[in-house]
């Protein structure tokens, strides 16, 4: 259905092809899901199916990219268009319309099908995708999951026959994130539709896909394969791989060994929860006598909170040479906020009976909260369930209607915003809002006078968080986890004790985000009080020593990660449903008590 | 009882060109009087069928912003006249400014000086109008959705008026970025509020703002905007000479009849060359393949609220009068006439006929 053959693909200006002799055939009526890590040309491969790269984006291809047999090389993206749909990362981007029933039938007026047939297949769309309730809404007021799904009918109404989606999932909450893929896996068994998806969260696809498609690294030729045998070698993989690669992992003694693959070296990896605990006996048994899990570690007794010691992760201790000394020569720096002696007694963020309207709604309601210092909360819920607007409201961005705030004994709203990000900082959802300068460098010395700092210490928060990247760079060039990193490093240049971040992994590959987990504990560690709101439950699992529940603005469910998680179907880690009822959330957690 | 209006649906609304219709009507009206007491009850009229049949959805927030647009106008026209002044003669010194002295050359303008009751009286009641006109507009674009206007353009503009619904629809969006960016400034320490942060967050929502229209360019692209039917050389070059022989036509006809004594030729050019261009329009539909998915239909209830905007307008225009144009020497309170106050309310007949939009959601 769509055959890639030595497809090259070099952009105007860049030293290095995106894409480097990719040899790739995905058969009709098969979910081929493309993985990888960041920058390896995901995207790119995947708009040169539906012709976008090179006609739209520029750039030279090299090779042969045929969809249903048309060349892309002789049809533009137009002429494709009934034959393949395509969704990218943000559905926002892709309407062209204002409500949901006209977005439906938008590709279809663009072919020129006739007006009865327009009709029957937007009313079919409605009904397979369940969007029959919306279909006079306004797309301005959908929720994250129902755009998602309004995006994707909206390249379906031509029939085409080949659907790629680039990371459908990755915005969505776990409950959303399962309604597209049940679409999904209907149109693929249903209709016989192919569809091509990148997605960086394995856990929640890799058990419905056909096969997968690895791009190992930057320029490696593609890997294509039955799931689990890529999964047993690829770089990227999702946790419930993990646990079985650990060596308590026993596979000559799991039940259901079929002769074939207990002669091989390597057994192949379980994809779904349910494999994983059918061959997951031995793994408990060996765990059933070890010591309970307490990581990640309970929070420090620190009583007051300290003044921020600026994180340096170990590799760029090593980076910065043999004075290495970054993180001693900050600590001296007299320019350090001094603990002031009221605040010994007070937790580091308090919230009580928090109200917030936005309009007639009641975006919040009744909402406590307490973070005391190192210790790591995640807040959790649907899209829209009130988690961003409960952290704008710690850092005063959002005015509480009833309730109060207080951080550090502040109310956020009320204090002047030189003075709050000296005791909260919020890395809000789009890193991008934060930065307005056009160079890394002109955006740090920005962040030393509005901050007050020391000129040249945000530079050497970047220099630790990103430690290649260099003054000149365009905060735009940078990747989605640097961007995200730079951002981190403009509010740590305030030394906040109080860190928030929103849904930090969007976007992020298990690389970046692992790198992310180490920062935020050892930020921890030091004494700073986190608060993270995620739909990602690996990451919650990772991280948090609490969990906070909302849903409709209100707190449903507060309590340590352990308890909460483990309990709830969606919010569970998949190395908790594996290990259920032991307490293990995470394959580090195992690994240690091994 | 099947003559209460029905609920809206999309099967059922209302074509979004009756309500341009009525709503023109009704600023029609408007320009014809200076007579506040008419203009408020027209204002009234618009405000009524707003509240009546106004949906939920963005567009129709309109009414609000165009109601603060016409106060600003009625405002900008006093503070104008109280500066420069007003050839109307007047009695009633209210107060005297101080005049700046000019030169010369510029005898003719004033700054500053006496101002007279009269003068202000009048700048109100031409104020008034042009903020009654505005206010009509609005209630059309709070009424009528944008987007389904495209929908009733001829095939060869399609093109152009899509392009005109994406700058509408990206003005808001335009709009809700920088609220966002501004208050994103506290998070870097720096106030939210002030001259300084729209202008610091101008370069990086304009950049945003480029992106996401190079985004809907390719996914516009990608679902098959622009496809063409192939059409035969001969046709392509008719549909040219037509277009632009009628656009000709049409200029020519425009001098002619504005020039005065050329009334001879104006009016057959100006016909020829507007059949022409409308032949030239349609041929070049051919060339376009798509086709429209549920067009509003013009149906009877379109009729009568179409309707009613054109007998407003043709009404106050057949009643002219004295009483429309309240004089402001010697002053006087202005009367509400009964016969013009009554030929504005079949401007209410909309608020009973158009359908009903469905209950807001708490």
């Amino acid at each position: 259905m769509i055959r890639f053959e030595d497809v090259s693909v070099v952009y105007d200006g860049a030293d290095a092809p995106a894409l480097r002799g990719v040899d790739l055939t995905v058969p009709e009526g098969e979910l081929v899901l493309l993985a990888g890590p960041s920058g390896v040309g995901k995207s790119t491969l995947l708009n040169a199916v539906c012709g976008l790269v090179p006609h739209f984006t520029g750039g030279t291809l090299a090779g042969r990219v045929t969809v249903a047999g048309r060349d892309t090389r002789s049809h533009k993206p137009r002429e494709l268009a009934d034959v393949v749909g395509t969704v990218g990362q943000d559905p926002s981007a892709h309407f062209v319309t204002d409500t949901v029933e006209d977005e439906l039938a938008y590709g279809m007026e663009s072919l020129g099908l006739a007006p009865a047939v327009m009709r029957r297949r937007v009313e079919e769309t409605l009904d397979l995708l369940g969007l029959a309730e919306l279909r006079d809404r306004p797309l301005a007021t959908l929720s994250g999951g129902q755009r998602q799904r309004v995006a994707i009918g909206s390249v379906l109404t031509p029939h085409p026959r080949a659907l790629v989606l680039d990371e459908p999932t990755s915005a969505l909450d776990p409950a959303a994130a399962e309604e597209v893929l049940a679409v999904l896996q209907r149109l693929v068994h249903d209709l016989g539709t192919t569809v091509l998806m990148a997605e960086h969260r394995l856990e929640r696809v890799v058990q419905y896909a056909d096969q997968v498609a690895l791009l190992p690294a930057p320029g490696a030729p593609v890997l294509l394969g039955p799931p689990a045998e890529v999964m047993a070698v690829s770089p990227v993989f999702p946790p419930v791989v993990g646990l079985s690669r650990l060596p308590g992992w026993d596979p000559r003694t799991a039940p259901g060994d079929t002769a074939a693959a207990a002669g091989r070296a390597r057994r192949l990896p379980p994809l779904t929860v349910r494999d994983a605990r059918r061959q997951a006996g031995p793994l408990r048994a060996r765990l059933a006598g070890a010591p309970a899990p307490v990581v990640p570690p309970r929070p420090l007794p620190i009583p007051a909170p300290v003044p921020v010691p600026v994180p340096v992760p170990r590799t760029a201790v090593a980076a910065a040479g043999p004075g290495g000394g970054l993180l001693a020569r900050l600590r001296r720096r007299p320019g350090a906020v001094p603990p002031s002696p009221a605040a010994a007694d007070r937790p580091l963020l308090a919230v009580e009976r928090l109200a917030v309207r936005r309009g007639r709604v009641e975006a919040l309601r009744g909402v406590d909260l307490a973070v005391g210092p190192g210790e790591t909360v995640a807040l959790m819920g649907r899209n829209g369930a009130g988690k961003s607007t409960l952290l704008g409201a710690l850092v005063g961005m959002v005015e509480p209607a009833a309730g109060a705030v207080r951080v550090h004994g502040l109310a956020p709203h009320r204090t002047a915003p030189k003075e709050m990000v000296r005791h909260a900082g919020l890395v809000p959802q789009e890193p991008r809002d934060l930065l307005y300068a056009d160079t890394v460098g002109a955006e740090c010395r920005a962040a030393d006078a509005d901050a007050g700092a020391a000129p040249g210490s945000c530079r050497e928060l970047v220099s630790a968080l990103l430690p290649d990247v260099a003054d000149a760079t365009h905060p735009r060039d940078l990747s989605e986890g640097q961007r995200l990193a730079l951002a981190l490093a403009l509010v740590l240049t305030a030394r906040p004790p109080l860190l928030l971040l929103d849904e930090p992994t969007r976007g992020l590959d298990y690389a970046a985000k692992a790198r992310l987990v180490d920062v935020l504990r050892r930020l921890a560690a030091e004494g700073h009080g986190i608060v993270l709101a995620t739909h990602d439950v690996e990451l919650a699992a990772e991280l948090a020593h609490r969990v906070v529940i909302l849903a409709d603005g209100e707190v449903v469910a507060d309590g340590p990660t352990a308890e909460v998680v483990v309990s709830s179907p969606s919010f569970a880690p998949q190395v908790a449903k594996v290990l259920a009822p032991q307490p293990w959330l995470t394959v580090a957690q195992v690994e240690a008590a091994l | 009882m099947s003559l209460r209006a029905p609920e809206a649906r999309r099967s059922n609304a209302l074509h979004a060109g009756a309500w341009w219709l009525w709503a023109l009507g009704l600023a029609v009206a408007a320009s014809r009087t200076t007579n506040p007491l008419l203009l408020a009850l027209l204002v009234a009229v618009s405000a009524y069928v707003v509240a009546a049949r106004r949906t939920d959805a963005p567009w129709a927030r309109a009414y609000g912003a165009f109601l603060k647009l016409g106060l600003a106008v009625l405002l900008l026209r006093l503070v104008f006249s109280v500066l420069l002044g007003s050839p109307i003669p007047g009695d009633h010194l209210l107060l005297t400014l101080p005049e700046a002295p000019l030169p010369d050359w510029v005898r003719g303008i004033r700054i500053g000086g006496r101002v007279t009751a009269e003068q202000v009286v009048f700048a109100l009641y031409d104020g008034a109008r042009l903020a009654a006109l505005l206010i009509c507009v609005g209630a059309a674009n709070a009424l009528a959705n944008p987007a389904r206007l495209l929908k009733s353009l001829p095939g060869a503009l399609y093109e152009a008026g899509v392009a005109v619904v994406v700058a509408m629809t990206f003005a808001p969006t335009l709009v809700a970025d920088v609220a966002r960016l501004r208050t994103a400034r506290r998070l870097r320490g720096r106030a939210a509020g002030g001259v300084a942060s729209v202008l610091q967050v101008g370069l990086p929502v304009l950049e945003g703002a480029l992106e996401r229209s190079v985004a809907v360019a390719a996914s516009m692209d990608a679902r098959g905007f622009g496809r063409t039917a192939p059409v035969a050389a001969a046709l392509r070059r008719a549909t040219a000479v037509l277009t632009l022989g009628g656009l000709f036509g049409v200029c020519v006809g425009a001098y002619g009849l504005l020039a005065g004594d050329g009334a001879g030729y104006g009016v057959p050019c100006a016909a020829a060359g507007t059949a022409a261009a409308l032949a030239g329009l349609r041929l070049g539909g051919r060339r376009s393949v798509r086709t429209r998915y549920r067009p509003d239909r013009w149906g009877a209830r379109a009729w009568l609220v179409a309707g009613s905007g054109v007998l407003v307008a043709a009404l106050v225009i057949a009643l002219d009068g004295p009483a429309l144009h309240p004089g402001v020497v010697p002053l006087a309170a202005p009367e509400l006439p009964l016969w013009p106050a009554l030929a504005v309310l079949p401007g209410l007949l909309p608020a009973f006929v158009a359908p009903v939009p469905k209950e807001a959601r708490p």
